[in-house]
């Protein structure tokens, strides 16, 4: 009895259990390893994909809940808003281990796609929930505006 | 990044062998070069399309190996730093040693430090061989040619690597290669160097151990005894047969707890859930942290051992008799969890002749060996497949190999047939122990009417990192864990009448060195008793050091010149809008000096941290921006624990489970951050870590400057302090 997932643009059939946390789902039954898992808790982030274009905690979300849903993971992130965060997150060298990088991509995708040019306050909102252990904040921060200067243009 | 493991290069380099030049050590230390990669175990490959691959014998877990071995190759190489490649090395624990401490594995900040002239004159070889081919063939002198960025040029004719490389792998390698004099260096030092795991760490295709697939993998968790040193007594499957997926669960050696089997890693959680086990707790902790730090701050009447220069413990005591002021304090550090964002983890596979482990692998020389003794294996049936960490911060290398070693022995239990990804999850994690050990620091100051120390006794009692570990012999001394004392027994300041009394806290909790180690908690019980000791004095803070750092040889004049940068960055001195404070604090750790400059602001009762200026001398930079990011992220890391981070007990069962209330430093919490970096012609030191101890003594004094309260006790938010 598959479930019908819509991942990156392409139709996916999944057979689980429908309790089963999409996170999990894209991790060991599509092999789609981009998205982490940090804590299963929505407290840390890493878990972080897009649910028609909102940044949504992949752990929290069960599998039969998402089926209605287009599903975008860090291996779908495209356009022109990914591209130019990718591209700073590049520029300013965030990374440090990476492991939560591919969630605080794709919540800063979603603040910049919502909010093009954010404030200080608006990542703080919008990044608050994504953990770094190796504490890659203040790049983070200055990526997601530089980010926001290439948009501009 | 490809990986290869060592059977697959043999295979590699016999089926084709004129096609690579691999240059390294072989096992008497003599430089090669060869056209076996496989055989020498090389430190640098170049290949027929003249490919050039730097080995790296240190992992990666976000401190910037990959750039910074990465490097040492393509400077003496003169290769195209877009184009250079690189893979983790194999388990060789003679090629791959740490020249630091003669095993192969990363920790102790020493990547850079021990690879320096070793990776740079493999690489040197490597540039002399191929010139030596490229003259032969073009019949011209060596120095008549010239490399830039991969490309070999004399008068009018060009070429790449690859070109020469098999006349090159007959060629005996110089066994002292000439290396670049440091005002010819073009990548070393360069500002702007790109990170080589930027690219992969930002599309999802970087594999860190959690990510890796091998066919017909099981995963398994382990259900633990909820108190240290516990053992089951028996358990029950109950309904765990009932959720999809699950395979089985089976009692761990050593009655440690249970192996529950799943297809996939929820099916393996979700079956943990329902099992019910019975553990013996008769040879358990089953204090509290309350009672623990009861019986450490008792020890300090009597220490142990005494670990500081000056053995005579009475000393001290007679120095500040009758001092005209004397200073007081008593710290204390709770237990720490390191919670780097990827939990312990790793795959056993079983493969030709033995098994791979495939791992974020800090301690290669620990984990083979050990998995191997568990599957009666020899170790070089073992291959460590070593692959990107997601941090570790200290987590990753454990003298026991705990993880690798459950990971073989669910393996084994499984049939040793099937592939086992054994996973750590948060809550194993957080609850899991191998913290960093509980402190307490007790010291007593004497100051005379002219505003100089006379004699100061300090106390530690903390848990031993190395006593019962395969480190214990080359770091504890005369009862002495030096990683208790460090930054505290060896300060180089010039305190007079100094004595420093040691008492191991003793539990079967586990501990283990955590992000800069002893030098977590003596920075802060020493960088915030100087700045006491200094208000007895009526001296300023960076005066005081600056007096104490007078008669301290080369190493004064490096703190010194830290310090001073650090203090002109911040405006030290000048003056700051009310509810403002600055603090100054200073630490000596892994061979690098850091000063570390905090600026809060306090607004109705709420603590933030607004900025931190820092100045570090850690020798020669090799890559600026990765120094950077390792005191961003040094300080980082120290701040979110010294802000509100603690692992406490009750009647022996750890209180936190995971973020929620083990809670992360936030991007909001994070202050602007500047670092300075003091141009040196010395050997490069350790970054990883030295960032993090001036941190929280800064805060502490800035807060105090700010506030006037002191903050003794750790964490800060526990210790009524509350952050905006």
């Amino acid at each position: 009895m598959a479930i019908k997932l819509k991942i990156n643009g392409e139709e996916r059939d999944v057979s689980a259990p429908p309790s089963t946390p999409l996170l999990w789902v894209l991790r060991d039954e599509l092999d789609m390893t981009g998205t982490k898992f940090g804590c299963g808790v929505a407290s840390c982030g890493a878990c972080t994909i897009h649910v028609d274009g909102v940044p949504t905690r992949s752990c929290q979300l069960t599998l039969e809940g998402a089926q209605a849903s287009e599903i975008t993971t860090i291996e779908g992130a495209s356009g022109k808003v990914a591209k130019a965060v990718q591209d700073a997150w590049r520029e300013l060298d965030v990374v440090q281990c990476g492991y939560c990088q591919s969630g605080q991509i794709m919540s800063a995708i979603g603040l910049l796609s919502e909010t093009s040019k954010p404030t200080d306050e608006d990542i703080d909102d919008a990044m608050y929930g994504n953990a770094c252990r190796c504490a890659t904040y203040v790049r983070i921060r200055s990526a997601i505006h530089h980010a926001a200067k290439t948009l501009e243009g | 990044m490809t990986y290869q493991t060592s059977r697959r290069g043999f295979l590699t380099a016999a089926a084709a062998s004129a096609t690579i030049l691999a240059v390294g050590y072989r096992p008497d230390g003599v430089l090669a070069a060869t056209g076996e990669a496989a055989s020498l175990n090389p430190f640098v490959k170049i290949s027929g399309d003249g490919t050039v691959t730097a080995v790296l014998k240190h992992f990666e877990m976000g401190q910037g190996t990959t750039t910074g071995l990465t490097t040492l190759i393509a400077e003496e190489l003169d290769a195209d730093w877009s184009a250079i490649e690189f893979e983790f090395a194999p388990a060789d624990n003679k090629r791959y040693k740490n020249l630091a401490f003669g095993s192969q594995g990363t920790g102790g900040s020493t990547a850079i430090a021990n690879s320096f002239g070793q990776y740079r004159s493999a690489a040197a070889a490597a540039r002399a061989v191929i010139v030596q081919a490229a003259a032969a063939e073009w019949g011209v002198k060596p120095d008549a040619i010239s490399i830039e960025d991969g490309v070999l040029k004399s008068g009018n004719r060009s070429a790449g690597f690859g070109d020469f490389i098999t006349a090159a792998a007959k060629l005996d390698a110089p066994a002292e290669p000439t290396l670049k004099a440091p005002e010819d260096f073009r990548l070393i030092g360069k500002a702007t160097l790109p990170r080589k795991d930027s690219a992969a760490k930002t599309d999802g295709s970087a594999k860190f151990g959690l990510d890796m697939r091998v066919p017909g993998m099981a995963r398994a968790v382990i259900l633990r005894s909820p108190k240290f040193g516990g053992t089951l007594k028996s358990f029950d499957i109950g309904r765990a047969k009932k959720v999809s997926g699950f395979i089985d669960a089976k009692e761990m050696p050593g009655k440690s707890g249970v192996a529950i089997f799943g297809e996939t890693t929820w099916a393996a959680l979700s079956a943990r859930g329902e099992i019910n086990a019975e553990w013996d707790f008769s040879k358990a902790e089953t204090r509290g942290t309350d009672d623990m730090l009861a019986d450490a701050i008792k020890s300090l009447d009597a220490p142990s051992w005494q670990a500081g220069k000056e053995k005579d413990a009475g000393v001290s005591a007679k120095a500040i008799k009758g001092a005209a002021k004397t200073v007081e304090a008593e710290f204390h550090f709770p237990l720490l969890a390191h919670a780097p964002m990827e939990p312990s983890n790793c795959i056993i596979e079983k493969t030709a002749g033995g098994v791979t482990v495939h791992d974020g692998c800090q301690f290669p020389a620990l984990a083979q060996p050990t998995v191997a003794a568990i599957l009666g294996l020899k170790p070089e049936q073992v291959t460590v497949n070593t692959v990107y960490a997601g941090g570790s911060f200290g987590r990753r290398a454990n003298p026991t190999a705990d993880y690798q070693a459950e990971a073989a022995m669910a393996f084994a239990l499984l049939g040793g047939e099937r592939a086992v990804q054994l996973v750590w999850s948060r809550e194993d994690d957080i609850k899991g122990g191998y913290y960093r050990p509980m402190a307490v620091h007790k010291a007593r100051i004497g100051v005379d009417e002219d505003g100089n120390i006379t004699g100061w006794d300090h106390r530690i009692a903390s848990n031993s990192i190395m006593k019962g570990t395969p480190f214990e012999s080359f770091l504890v001394h005369d009862g002495v864990d030096h990683s208790s004392v460090e930054g505290a027994a060896d300060t180089p300041y010039a305190i007079p009448a100094m004595t420093v009394g040691l008492s191991d806290i003793t539990t079967p909790m586990r501990t283990l060195w955590w992000r800069s180690v002893g030098h977590t908690h003596s920075a802060y019980a020493m960088e915030s008793l100087v700045d006491m000791a200094a208000e007895a004095a009526g001296k300023d803070p960076l005066e005081m050091r600056l007096e104490l750092l007078k008669d301290a040889g080369a190493d004064g004049k490096r703190l010194s010149a830290v310090l001073k940068l650090a203090a002109e960055k911040a405006g030290w001195g000048g003056t700051l809008s009310q509810g403002r404070g600055r603090g100054i604090a200073l630490h000596k750790s892994f061979d690098s000096y850091v000063a570390e400059v905090v600026e809060v602001s306090v607004d109705d009762g709420d603590v933030r941290i607004e900025k931190v200026t820092c100045a570090v001398d850690c020798g020669i930079a090799i890559n600026p921006d990765v120094i950077k990011a390792q005191i961003e992220g040094g300080l980082g890391y120290g701040l979110g624990a010294i802000m509100r981070n603690h692992v406490t007990m009750t009647d022996g069962v750890v209180d936190q489970s995971n973020f929620p209330d083990y809670e992360p430093l936030r991007i909001t919490d994070m202050p602007a951050v500047e670092v300075h970096i003091v141009e040196s012609a010395e050997a490069p030191t350790g970054i990883g870590e030295p960032g993090t101890p001036p941190i929280g003594p800064a805060l502490a004094n800035a807060i105090y400057a700010a506030t006037g309260e002191r903050i003794t006790r750790l964490p800060m938010s526990e210790n009524g302090i509350s952050f905006a």
